[in-house]
């Protein structure tokens, strides 16, 4: 823990604050994941960890590297940028195949096709 | 007193993203259909990623950074082809 002594008390408490806080929310993503009823409803949860987990996490990054090294750092922005692309395009193919599966068993959960298609 | 509280906050955030995994594979081993394990090894990849970043702040070592970026890649690679394989069955036609 050498280096971390190395961080004045209120970056300590922010970066305490802000790793919390993603880690809390990235697990009730999971725990939604784990207690929802069916597939529709599950596909939302994990979605809290993705954005505002990593996003409060990588926060807490670049505040701690930031203060340690004394210059800005802000090579966690790639990491936030690329989940924020691409999770709503796994998400939507995902939800389509599960769709398309379901429409093809002939599963009452899920509404009809519409005819023109 | 504040260096305390971080070392504290970091440890319990870990329990936390391990206690998360482990639900997400709970989810990937009971999950009823296919398309439940893949929602549960994207949110699995996503949980490790960020267990990533909290051993990188422990450590000071902004390498831990890089392999979460590398983690975020291969995931969505993998979420990506298994989606397509769902759909149609194969993932290069």
């Amino acid at each position: 823990m050498s280096h971390l002594d190395a961080l004045p008390p209120w970056a300590a408490i922010l970066v305490a604050v802000f790793v919390l806080a993603g880690a809390l929310l990235a697990f009730i993503g999971s725990l939604g994941l784990l207690r929802l009823k069916n597939f529709y409803q599950r596909v939302h949860a994990p979605t809290l960890g993705t954005t505002l987990g990593t996003f409060c996490m990588l926060a807490g990054s670049i505040t701690c590297f930031s203060v340690l090294e004394g210059r800005p750092i802000f090579n966690e922005i790639l990491i936030g940028v690329f989940l924020t692309v691409t999770t709503p395009i796994t998400l939507m193919l995902l939800v389509r195949a599960a769709l398309y599966r379901d429409r093809e068993e002939g599963s009452d959960y899920v509404p009809r096709a519409p005819k023109h298609e | 007193m504040s260096h305390d509280l971080l070392a504290a906050a970091i440890l319990l955030a870990q329990v936390l993203l391990l206690l998360g995994m482990g639900f997400s594979l709970v989810r990937m081993i009971r999950g009823p259909r296919a398309q439940d394990r893949v929602v549960a090894l994207d949110a699995l990849y996503v949980n490790a990623m960020i267990l990533l970043l909290t051993i990188g702040i422990r450590t000071g070592s902004v390498l831990y950074v890089e392999a979460g970026l590398v983690i975020a890649l291969l995931g969505f690679a993998s979420t990506m082809a298994l989606a397509k394989f769902l759909m149609r069955g194969e993932v290069i036609e």
